[in-house]
């Protein structure tokens, strides 16, 4: 175990009495608590982290932040997960973490020796060659080098996620000096406020600063303002947490990276404000110049985090290299840690004086660049240049700390749709306008000096608050040093002799400037054709530190200015979020309900096989017994219904309740067929159209009373429906009084068939006269059965003789056993939908999804009485007659028995002539073994079929051709005798 | 045109690269074309090449409101199969498949198309039972589908854990597409537009339609753009989402709704899952690129709009979805999402057509055109050429509408 010897003695949020052991690459060392992994690295003097994308070129820690473009490791154990910034893994003891590439080392990365072929693979290299034989012979080699960690392999077992709505007056994304302020005003006056911000502690960029505030340090300050917020009871702070998505509406996505409750892994929130105030601060930018990817080449703000807030040494001997001011005072920092600074190359003329005072002895070398860096696995020296005289020069050091200006960080800003300005004074893109109530403050919004960012948040949280009607409130501006104002002077790529091929515009996609320039000279010159040819801005970090850079090279080439190019669409997540955060808690069960009757658990126990039946209902598909094969037990219920008694539990239908004045004529329109001369006390079969003419669905309303209908619909359908006959109620007749209330598991059904369902029920205890005469078919009559109240209907969808037992869900399962009860000596046999297949198929009874696939017509399916010709208009009536107004030929449902009477033929398989491979004439729409017949039944839609009962049709399955006689269809009872018995 | 390869990648690496040339021209823009076509998509650049390869027709060029390839072929889950229901539709996308495996060497540009496969995840059923009969009409037309065990399913697709016995939707069988295939999408738009150019196809980018213009007697004459008039024989419209906004400046209404559509992709990963993965009972679906990203899609947004917006709720279903079969994802991470606009037919099934206005052409309500771009190209070039359907997208023709005679294409809305 390696000891910290690149650690300061004192300074820093560390806490030195917490040791942490963690490991990295197999490597164990110490760290502490407060650190993040690459903090750790770094005080342990390791500067090799990774290996990049594409050349496999060393490379080490550049940020410090979410930003960071070059080391990605993959964590191990419980922690198991694919990429993740080595700069927002935080220590932990027992950490294990590997880099996500180097094989088998990183030190010895075999394919490193993509760095030789590097000119001949250049941006969109494999658009020019692995096109012979063909890409996919080549393709399994290249995938197994590309792609970043492994995936893990299993779901974190300890914990779960969550996720939550939340609402809000004031969001305040960042708790940085604008955020923090923002938000005291905004919660001072009133406004619920929550303050979310992705920090392990609050206060942003002054966290890795030496200023003061108020005469404090800043870390006191910080403390005091959060004291003062978590005391208030309409603030919310949300730290460690990342806003990655802004939605329309307000609606701003936020992950919760450590919720305190236990066991639970990430939280989400959606967040709905009614103001959003980003406070999301900026983010530096490398510069581009030869070999700008070395280990110890590192952000300017990145080093000032590390020494002041980690308080470790990223380096001995340092060179700054900049184009603005902000690497001025990171140099102060530096030498009061103890790093050496050789030069500050600034390629600016001429820095200010402010920026020569604060440098103090340091060399300044203006007007200069840095060409290049010298070393292999670590930056040994760099290759100054002046730009006047272009004569090179070596500095050695070990760190070459870069800073290419300030980004505000727009990313949430652009994903609301509001639009970016290019400000020539700050060379970056800048908030323009907003168009959702959101407002940008502090260095997010351009303002780079502390005093200014620390009144404009306290305007921009007392504004937010008043536009929620809260009163403003005084707080006062805290005081701070002037500072002088940020100056930068654009350089968007180093000038140089030395090659553009190592000059990274994307580290972490290993895009270079000559990528960049190759892309414009074929013509892929547009922003985002250089973003997609070159990849450049599309890996994890997102262009974060590198982005602009691309804009500028394009400009550069192209002499075309900035704000004309523009920026590449900012898509959500601001940074990789977890898809087990999105999802929340959840799954299974909780993600597709289970529809239970009150039957389910009788059915189970009954040994019914249960499946889903649309609408996430589960039905019982069959009741098994021992020994029983699928088609005996399916002939067994079948064959029980046919000649004796049997059950369904038929509660999933659909039902709705459907009063009011104008009730009738709601029914009469939706349906098809007359209604109006319904009598109280009976029902009818009716079915629906879409606007379009297409069958929606099918089914039996009752007249309960003067305007009082109950409809039942199909169980996977009743949704629909639902919707259906709201949007006519309220698009198209607003003014018609009806009422609908869905009451599909309100009341519950046992449906008693079979030709001696009559005796049966005339044995059970009830005031209801169940002879024909007195209750004929199609009748519904109300009374008590066993002491429960119930709606009787005699209808039938199984061809026999069937009483449909209603009653309320919560006497449902009473009933159902004491039916049993009585039953079972009789042979009463519960029967599933397998079995209430076959008997309708028999039957001939349509069913939705097989013989009304959509495209099917009522008169297509022999059902022409069912267009009422006495209506003015149903809805579908004057598609149908559009579509029937040419002739043309239609599917027409027809029977078919195949010529070998024992041969079950697929559901859906096609007809074609005479069996050819060739485009279909109809297709099998059910196919069952008849046990009326004892022999397999089929029904068909085919092409003028029922001109051509009698003749032969031909099944086409993959390998054989099945012919079978065209029939009417019905196979049973055609007259209907049974069941209207 | 300059040729691609190993060999000349080679010779120009010796040059440091700086000798290739433009993948396509920037003419100047003239004052009259033979063909206009409005859309430099996936479907606007076929057009344009095979009107040029096919049909001899070069006075032609490609009007682009902003970048070439930057609309839904820019956004798209670049599944390209052929699993269709119709027999209308399954040979227009046979056709298509067997065009995109010989369009690399055709066009001389490696669109990465990678025939890899689909595998269907069946949970209901009712889906079981439709796919099957899908299986048995596609073979009709020369299609594949093969039904898969469980077991073997999952042997194929190792971190498919989800969806066991106990689970809320156990997963019951499956089918394989072989013919199913992915491919870079940029790279056709790319291939296409300097296949085009090669054969004197003008591409001009930047160069938003602003108007439909017809003369006294009612035919097309041209297009206002933002740099100017332009006129032209023909002008055909392939602008997906905003088809019933251009053709409304000519007065044409057309029988199409737009939706909005949103895709994502994870991280790059290691190799993970080779095949495309669709689990149509839950309505998502994934593969994995080979920069390693899994490209995940869902279902579209049931409410009309013309937003490239995310419904976070819409979002989530599909994130959820995902998770049910694929639990060990859950820390894999969200890299980048995105949505686009689509047309949709009435009956969910394309329009490649002329229109009541003679010279006026349209190609739209492509709902998963990704996969349909050569043959749409090709069948579009056909009818701009003959001023007569193609057999293959004769169903397609907006004649249907006339007496609502829908394909009803229940296939096109699996993505």
């Amino acid at each position: 175990m390696t000891s910290q010897l690149r650690r300061l003695a004192s300074g820093g949020d560390i806490d030195r009495s917490k040791i942490i052991r963690y490991e990295f690459n197999g490597t164990r060392y110490q760290g502490y608590e407060g650190d993040t992994l690459a903090s750790a690295l770094i005080a342990n003097g390791v500067s090799l982290t990774a290996r990049s994308f594409k050349y496999h070129r060393p490379r080490g820690i550049m940020g410090a932040g979410s930003e960071e473009p070059a080391s990605f490791v993959e964590l191990l154990d419980d922690d198991a997960s694919s990429s993740q910034p080595i700069t927002t893994v935080l220590l932990r003891e027992g950490l294990r973490a590997k880099s996500v590439s180097g094989w088998p080392s990183l030190k010895y990365d075999l394919l490193s020796i993509n760095q030789l072929i590097t000119r001949c693979i250049p941006a969109g290299f494999y658009y020019k060659t692995f096109k012979w034989p063909n890409w996919h012979f080549f393709e399994p080699s290249i995938r197994r080098i590309a792609g970043l960690a492994n995936a893990p392999k299993q779901a974190p077992t300890k914990g779960q996620y969550e996720s939550r709505n939340w609402f809000c007056d004031v969001l305040i994304i960042g708790a940085g000096p604008a955020g923090l302020t923002s938000a005291l005003t905004a919660a001072r006056s009133g406004a619920r406020t929550i303050l979310v911000d992705d920090g392990t502690n609050p206060g942003g960029g002054l966290l890795n600063r030496t200023d003061k505030v108020n005469d404090k340090n800043t870390s006191d300050w910080i403390t005091s303002i959060t004291d003062e917020l978590d005391s208030l009871s309409n603030v919310l702070r949300l730290q460690e947490s990342i806003a990655w998505a802004y939605r329309e509406q307000n609606l701003v996505v936020v992950t919760e990276r450590q919720p305190a409750a236990e066991l639970l892994l990430q939280r989400t929130w959606r967040i709905r404000a009614r103001q959003v105030i980003l406070a999301c601060g900026a983010i530096e930018r490398t510069l581009v110049f030869a070999n700008n990817d070395r280990p110890g080449v590192m952000l300017a703000s990145a080093v000032q985090a590390y020494v002041n807030r980690y308080a470790v040494l990223p380096g001995k001997r340092a060179v700054i290299f900049t184009n603005n001011d902000s690497a001025y005072p990171v140099a102060v920092d530096m030498i009061a840690a103890g790093i050496e600074i050789a030069s500050i190359i600034d390629s600016r003329t001429g820095p200010s004086n402010a920026m020569r005072e604060l440098a103090g002895d340091i060399e300044i070398l203006t007007n200069h660049i840095v060409a290049s860096t010298l070393g292999r696995q670590r930056v040994r020296a760099v290759v100054v240049q002046s730009n006047e005289t272009g004569n090179p020069r070596s500095i050695p050091c070990d760190l070459l700390c870069v800073s290419g200006g300030w980004n505000p960080t727009i990313h949430l800003f652009s994903q609301s749709r509001s639009t970016l300005r290019y400000n020539d004074d700050l060379a970056a893109f800048i908030p323009h306008e907003a168009v959702q109530a959101c407002e940008c403050v502090g260095a997010a919004a351009g303002e780079f000096e502390l005093g200014q960012i620390l009144a404009d948040g306290i305007k921009v949280g007392a504004r937010a608050a008043s536009d929620c009607g809260f009163k403003r409130v005084e707080t006062s501006v805290p005081s701070t040093a002037s500072s002088a104002p940020y100056s930068i002077e654009p350089l968007w790529q180093v000038n140089s002799s030395e090659t553009s091929a190592n000059a990274f515009v994307d580290i972490q996609n290993d895009v270079t400037l000559n990528d960049v320039h190759l892309a414009i000279r074929e013509g892929f010159g547009a922003i985002e054709h250089v973003k997609r040819y070159t990849t450049g801005g599309m890996g994890i970090d997102q262009g974060k530190t590198g982005g602009i850079n691309i804009v500028g090279a394009v400009a550069n080439r192209s002499n075309v200015a900035l704000r004309d190019i523009g920026t590449t669409t900012y898509r959500s997540p601001f940074a990789p979020i977890e898809f087990g955060a999105i999802a929340g808690g959840r799954e299974n069960s909780a993600l597709l309900p289970y529809r239970h009757t009150p039957m389910t658990q009788w059915n189970k126990d009954f040994g019914a096989t249960m499946y889903e039946s649309g609408a996430r209902w589960r039905r019982p598909g069959y009741y098994a017994k021992n020994g029983e094969t699928f088609q005996e037990t399916v002939n067994r219920e079948a064959l029980a219904t046919r000649t004796n008694l049997a059950v369904y539990d038929g509660s999933p239908l659909g039902k709705f309740d459907i009063c009011g004045p104008d009730a009738t004529k709601l029914i009469d329109i939706l349906y098809t067929n007359l209604f109006s001369n319904l009598k109280v006390g009976t029902g009818r079969y009716g079915m629906m159209l879409t606007e379009d003419g297409r069958i929606l669905d099918d089914g039996v309303t009752v007249k309960l009373g003067e305007n009082h209908y109950l409809m039942s619909t199909s169980t996977a359908n009743a949704e629909v429906v639902h919707r259906h006959i709201q949007h006519f109620l309220q698009i198209e007749r607003p003014k018609w009084n009806v009422w609908i209330t869905p009451i599909t598991t309100q009341w519950s059904n046992a449906t008693v068939c079979g030709p001696n369902a009559r005796e049966f029920l005339s044995r059970v205890e009830s005031d209801i006269d169940f002879s024909a005469d007195e209750f004929p078919f199609m009748a519904m009559r109300e009374g008590t059965i066993e002491g429960i109240e119930a709606r009787v209907f005699r209808v039938s969808f199984t061809g026999e003789l069937s009483f449909e037992i209603n009653v309320q869900s919560r006497f449902a399962l009473k009933l159902w056993e004491r039916l049993f009860e009585l039953g079972e000596p009789l042979g009463l046999t519960p029967i599933g939908s397998e079995a209430n297949h076959v008997l309708r198929v028999e039957k001939g009874f349509l069913s939705l999804g097989h013989e009304v696939d959509g495209t099917a017509d009522p008169y297509d399916l022999g059902m022409s009485w069912i267009m009422s010709k006495k209506k003015v208009d149903y809805i579908g009536k004057r598609a149908v007659e559009i579509r029937r107004s040419v002739e043309s030929p239609r599917r027409e449902l027809v029977g078919l028995l195949t010529d070998d009477p024992s041969r079950l033929v697929t559901e859906g398989a096609p007809l074609t002539p005479s069996g050819r491979l060739e485009a279909s004439e109809g297709f099998v729409t059910a196919s069952v073994w008849s046990v009326a017949s004892s022999r397999s039944v089929a029904l068909a839609l085919l092409t003028n079929g029922r001109s051509r009962i009698g003749q032969t049709a031909h099944i086409r399955l993959k390998g054989e051709i099945v012919p079978a006689t065209i029939t009417q269809p019905c196979f049973y009872d055609a007259d209907s005798l049974r069941m209207k018995n | 045109m300059q040729n691609y390869s190993v060999f000349s990648l080679a010779r120009n690496a010796l040059s440091n690269h700086q000798n290739w040339r433009q993948a396509w021209r920037s003419p100047p823009l003239k004052k009259h074309y033979d063909v206009l076509i409005i859309g430099a998509g996936g479907h606007g650049l076929a057009t344009a090449y095979y009107l040029a390869k096919n049909h001899g027709i070069q006075n032609v060029a490609v009007l682009e409101k902003g970048w070439l390839g930057g609309g839904n072929i820019a956004r798209n889950t670049v599944t390209i199969r052929s699993n269709y229901m119709r027999d209308e539709s399954i040979p227009f996308y046979v056709k298509s498949l067997e065009l995109y495996e010989k369009l690399s060497q055709e066009l001389n540009y490696n669109l990465m198309y990678s025939k890899r496969g689909m595998i269907d995840v069946v949970q209901t059923y009712p889906k079981l039972r439709e796919l099957k009969r899908r299986m048995l009409a596609m073979h009709l037309h020369g299609s594949t589908y093969e039904p898969i065990g469980v077991s073997e399913l999952r042997r194929r697709i190792s971190p498919l854990t989800g969806g066991d016995l106990e689970s809320r939707l156990p997963i019951i069988g499956g089918m394989v597409h072989t013919d199913a295939a992915v491919c870079r999408h940029d790279a056709v738009a790319w291939g296409y537009a300097r296949g085009a150019d090669d054969r004197g196809v003008e591409i001009h980018q930047n160069t938003g339609v602003q108007k439909l213009l017809r003369g006294s007697d009612g035919s097309i004459t041209g297009v206002v753009t933002d740099r100017g008039k332009i006129t032209a024989n023909k002008v055909a419209l392939s602008v997906s989402g905003h088809t019933t906004t251009v053709a409304e400046t000519i007065g044409l209404r057309l029988p199409l709704r737009t939706f909005n559509l949103t895709a994502f992709v994870s991280e790059p990963l290691k190799p993970l899952i080779d095949v495309i993965v669709n689990c149509p009972d839950l309505g998502v679906y994934l593969s994995q690129s080979d920069k390693g990203e899994l490209v995940i899609g869902g279902a579209p947004d049931s409410g009309q709009s013309f937003r490239r917006d995310i419904k976070q709720n819409v979002f989530e279903e599909s994130v959820r979805s995902m998770l049910e079969l694929f639990p060990s994802f859950k820390r894999v991470k969200l890299l980048r999402q995105w949505g686009g606009a689509l047309d949709i037919a009435h009956d969910a099934t394309p329009i490649i057509s002329k229109t009541d206005i003679p010279g006026l052409f349209v190609s739209a309500g492509w709902w998963g055109g990704f996969k349909a771009i050569p043959a749409g190209g090709l069948t579009l070039a056909h009818l701009i050429a003959n001023n007569e359907q193609h057999p293959l997208s004769e169903p397609f023709s907006l004649k249907r509408f006339d007496h609502l005679d829908f394909v009803l294409e229940p296939a096109t809305t699996a993505h």
